[in-house]
């Protein structure tokens, strides 16, 4: 019985951070430093934290950095300079809506590219088959018939 | 004595488990009748024994046996019976046990269900399933024990179940999902059985896509109550996170709706044969992966599993049995099962290949994602995030990309239409539906150009549909007639459809109209939030059966009118002090109130509170049940009930496959 | 053929999802490197716990050292102390950074338990916490002569780490002061 097996917290899902709701009171002096705040919070991952956001964890860490957060806004700092700022501090892990730069342009532009792919390859694959369309109107193999046949033999003499 | 029981069951169910994949597979490649008749009885062996063993696990639990250690661990004298129950799967090992008695369940109705079957097929099918009993089972006996004894020194008492699973929603939650991950396994096994036999004919899609359509049913439920379960216990109004362990369940059901699409043109057409196969492989593959990501510890999720990389280990190896092995089977056998059949560019095959198309992307574009930090990680790139910010940006378009083909789908016709047919049934749809996006959002507050998107995609659908349906119902004598004629599978289609129009609808107005204030409250304050006057009446203390909470009581008025009262709580949980938010909700059709505490702020009686408004948040799970509904009326059809019928007339005479 | 062949692609990128999650295994998702690796260490200008002076970046510069993040509300702090008086008797400067704690309680445990630090800056706000990108206690920052930050471990320093990973850089970072 290894150590790490007695360890291991033998819960199915169990969020590592309690299940408290948490609710800053903070007061904005403008309801659109509210909304601002309400996002930023959902986009930074608490760095301790599982995963999790840092509107959502109760974690000391995820209060000081809303508490950061809730003085940058109110000193005026744009969304970049905020989220830079934690970059600068966290590193990218605390993002999680990676910037489009680095490794992390592949992530953005897979789903694109993915679609493209796809629809060449529908398209390439119609293209090859669509002179054919007219000709094979017998859509069943032989086999495929017969099989057929017989269920359907079964099934009117089952009703 | 029990659980010595129940792990000796276990054992045996494993062994049965080993025969029956390899006496059918032997008498199949023998074509030896007897092993292969084998088969049916073998697979209801394992169900009977499994089922014995998880019956001990629910004694242990339910007598408080604190000698076993996952009842140590999760539950405890005080916890109510029904949690005590429950508590059997809120544990990775019960869990395990869990999956293994569905799993045999499946693999014993199918033994029962599918006696029409060609012996041979059936010999291979139930074969297969075996198999992957094999691997659970033996992944229970050997990583995951769920008899394993607390010995010496039985604790007085145990440390209870999490609070959090302490739940109506969580007490059926995780055996609906496991419902649908191992129900894939039949259309895998299917597909493996036609793989592996050379043919693919064409009845192979009909027998298949009813178990399909049930599996798909049943995992759409289960991920519509996780979210539903995430939204009053865990999200605090949130319902859906992109969490790996989300990911996990999301994408074998983007898969799924894949498969019963592709399945229906197969079954119809005896088109995209070895697609659907390879779509068979690639649902059922993505339910291990997801077994491997939550319980193998590769990625942080807010749900902490039992993450050992012993354990990951083996279910990696056993993943790459089973997937590999399948894969490799499929590339050197799909060409035998490729299809013959051609249709043109302008029918419903086309619109088919377009759902497989955004789904399957759309499936890996959320595995890509998920997995892009361990990509990262692996490659020494440094540690990225991937969240809801992503996920959203990438998913959403390309469910919006998929609306205006869904709503052709059902009106157009198999293997050759024409454009003309469509403009003339679906112009008046579409001038409608935009019309509706352009004014409804008006009604309801300012105008929103999502909303106003959202609409008019919802709108086009369900337009389209009831377009369609009128088309089938007037061509007959009289409507009563028109109605009478159409099928169970056409219901169906048509209820599942309507239910992802109502998802749309829920989704997009609960993400932009949703009012959310957090703010200091005291007794007797009022706070209005989108017009719903919000007056903390007082804060008391209260006591349940294993905990004791504060709990704030508050009145809600509209128009002068009270409309309802709200009582969330803040609990502390007796047996392991963990501290819980219990939030109230005014559930509505149009929109649910939601109140949560959160601490109490300062001496003088404040505590901070969450005001919630969230409209038509109940249209996203109302939508998953009518996809989930729909999916299972899919299966009452009468041309799958014909072989039900047949079948007892063949019990009646010579079992096809009698000696 | 090549029809036949791209009836393998799906197994080929399995084989190389497989190859990732395996990899995965042995790689700890929680395991963060700082984000501040040969970034100069952050200004402050914070009291010195027990002194009524104020302490800055230069004061801590010069030479090679050690930058530990405690508190007495850390528990595994506890663990490493010992470990660290032992490295500071061995002549190992180290500066302690006395995070998010109340000074009476922080003198209190460096008389009880003895002092292992040059100095020790009292960060009650945790400013100089968030600029060092500290998510918890026990940190400790490895910093060159010059002020840059070199490395960063999180958890409990002991005999295991000091020597496998802090004291060879450590020396590295020495041997190469002295030439420059």
């Amino acid at each position: 019985m290894t150590k790490s097996y007695l360890l291991a917290i033998l819960v199915f899902m169990l969020p590592i951070a309690p299940a408290v709701a948490v609710i800053e009171t903070y007061e904005f002096s403008d309801p659109a430093l509210e909304l601002r705040y309400r996002q930023l919070t959902q986009e930074l991952r608490c760095p301790k934290c599982q995963n999790q956001n840092i509107a959502d964890s109760n974690a000391p860490i995820a209060q000081d950095l809303r508490l950061l957060l809730y003085q940058q806004l109110e000193s005026g700092a744009s969304d970049g300079e905020i989220l830079d700022h934690m970059v600068a501090r966290y590193g990218e892990f605390v993002r999680y809506r990676p910037s489009f730069e680095g490794a992390a342009i592949v992530l953005w532009l897979t789903p694109l590219v993915l679609l493209l792919v796809a629809v060449g390859v529908v398209i390439l694959a119609l293209k090859r088959k669509s002179p054919r369309a007219e000709s094979s109107d017998a859509t069943l193999s032989a086999e495929e018939q017969r099989q057929l046949d017989r269920m359907l033999r079964d099934s009117e003499h089952g009703s | 004595m029990i659980p010595e029981f129940g792990h000796f069951a276990l054992i045996i169910g494993f062994v049965l488990a080993i025969i029956l994949t390899l006496v059918p597979a032997w008498g199949a490649l023998q074509n030896n009748i007897k092993a292969m008749a084998l088969a049916p009885g073998l697979a209801i062996g394992v169900l009977v024994f499994v089922t014995i063993s998880f019956i001990c696990l629910c004694v242990a639990f339910l007598q408080d046996d604190f000698s076993v250690k996952v009842v140590t661990n999760n539950s405890n004298s005080l916890l109510p019976p029904i949690y005590k129950f429950s508590a059997v799967w809120g544990n990775h090992e019960g869990s395990l046990l869990l999956w293994s008695l569905i799993l045999s369940s499946w693999t014993a109705a199918v033994a029962v269900f599918s006696r029409q079957l060609p012996l041979l097929m059936l010999a291979r099918v139930l074969s297969v399933m075996g198999f992957i009993g094999v691997g659970f089972l033996s992944f229970m006996l050997l990583t995951s024990n769920p008899f394993e004894r607390m010995l010496p020194g039985i604790p007085a008492d145990g440390n209870d179940l999490n609070p959090l699973l302490q739940d109506p929603g969580l007490i059926i939650h995780p055996p609906l999902l496991y419902m649908g991950y191992v129900g894939f396994s039949v259309a895998f096994a299917f597909a493996i059985a036609a793989l592996w036999g050379g043919s693919l004919d064409a009845a192979w899609a009909r027998w298949s896509r009813p178990w399909t359509n049930i599996a798909w049913g049943f995992l759409t439920l289960g991920i519509m109550l996780g979210s539903w379960w995430a939204y009053y216990e865990l999200g605090w109004g949130g319902w859906w996170f992109w969490d790996p362990v989300e990911n996990a369940s999301f994408m074998p059901w983007l898969a799924g709706t894949a498969l019963i699409h592709s399945l229906a043109a197969t079954e119809k057409r005896g088109l995209f044969k070895s697609w659907t196969v390879l779509l068979a492989i690639f649902a059922f593959s993505l339910s291990l992966l997801g077994t491997f990501l939550v319980r193998s510890g590769v990625l942080t999720s807010v749900h902490a599993f039992a993450t050992d990389p012993e354990r990951g280990l083996f279910i990696l190896v056993f993943l790459m049995i089973v997937v590999g092995g399948s894969l490799t089977l499929y590339a050197l056998r799909a060409p035998a099962v490729a299809s013959r059949v051609g249709f043109e560019w302008v029918s419903r095959e086309s619109l088919i290949l377009c759902n497989n198309v955004v789904f399957l992307v759309s499936t890996l574009t959320v595995l890509f994602g998920t997995l892009f930090p361990l990509f990262m990680d692996a490659l020494g790139q440094g540690k990225y995030s991937v969240g809801p910010p992503y996920f959203n940006a990438v998913f959403v378009p390309l469910m919006a990309l998929l609306v205006p083909f869904m709503g052709v789908g059902p009106v157009s016709r198999w293997k050759r239409d024409t454009v003309r047919r469509w403009q003339s049934e679906l112009l008046l749809p579409a001038i409608v539906a935009v019309l509706c996006g352009l004014t409804l959002p008006l009604f309801e507050a300012e105008y929103n150009i999502w909303v106003a998107l959202a609409v008019s995609l919802a709108a086009w659908l369900v337009l389209s549909l009831v377009r369609d349906l009128w088309y089938r119902v007037r061509q007959a004598v009289s409507v009563s007639a028109g109605l009478r004629r159409i099928t169970l599978s056409y219901w169906g289609m048509f209820i599942a459809h309507l239910g992802f129009a109502a998802c749309i609808v829920g989704v997009v107005a609960t993400s932009q109209y949703s009012v959310e204030h957090d703010l200091k409250m005291y007794p007797g304050q009022t706070e209005v939030v989108a017009g719903y006057e919000f007056t903390l009446v007082e804060i008391v203390p209260v006591a349940g059966p294993n905990y004791v909470a504060d709990e704030a009581r508050f009145k809600v008025f509209s128009d002068g009118q009270m409309i309802v009262s709200l009582a969330p709580q803040k609990r502390r949980y007796l047996a392991s002090g963990q501290i819980m938010t219990e939030a109230d909700i005014d559930a509505g059709l149009m929109r649910d109130l939601f109140v949560a505490m959160g601490e109490p702020v300062g001496d003088d009686g404040a505590w901070a509170i969450r005001l919630h408004y969230k409209p038509m948040v109940r249209w996203m799970w109302l939508g998953a049940l009518m996809m989930a509904v729909g999916a299972f009326a899919t299966v009452m059809d009468k041309r799958y009930r014909q072989a039900r019928i047949r079948r007892t007339i063949r019990a009646g005479g010579r079992e096809q496959y009698g000696v | 053929m090549a029809s036949r062949l791209k009836l393998f692609l799906p197994l080929l990128l399995f084989v190389a999802l497989a190859l990732f999650l395996f990899r995965g295994l042995s790689l700890d998702p929680q395991a963060m490197p700082s984000a501040l690796i040969d970034q100069p260490l952050p200004a402050f200008n914070l009291p010195a716990l027990g002194k009524n002076t104020q302490i800055t970046r230069d004061d801590v510069l010069g030479e090679v050292a050690l930058m530990n993040v405690w508190a007495t509300w850390c528990v595994s702090c506890r663990v490493e102390h010992p470990y660290l008086l032992q490295l500071s008797d061995s002549g190992i400067p180290i500066y302690g950074i006395n995070y998010k704690d109340e000074d009476a309680a922080a003198l209190r445990w460096l008389a009880e338990l003895g002092d292992p630090y040059r100095a020790n800056i009292v960060d009650k706000s945790g400013t100089l916490g968030i600029d060092l990108g500290v998510y918890g206690a026990p940190e400790t920052y490895l910093v060159d002569a010059k002020g840059m930050i070199r490395y960063r471990h999180v958890g409990v320093v002991d005999e295991r780490i000091w020597e496998t990973v802090l004291q060879p850089l450590f020396l590295e970072l020495t041997a190469e002061g002295n030439q420059g």
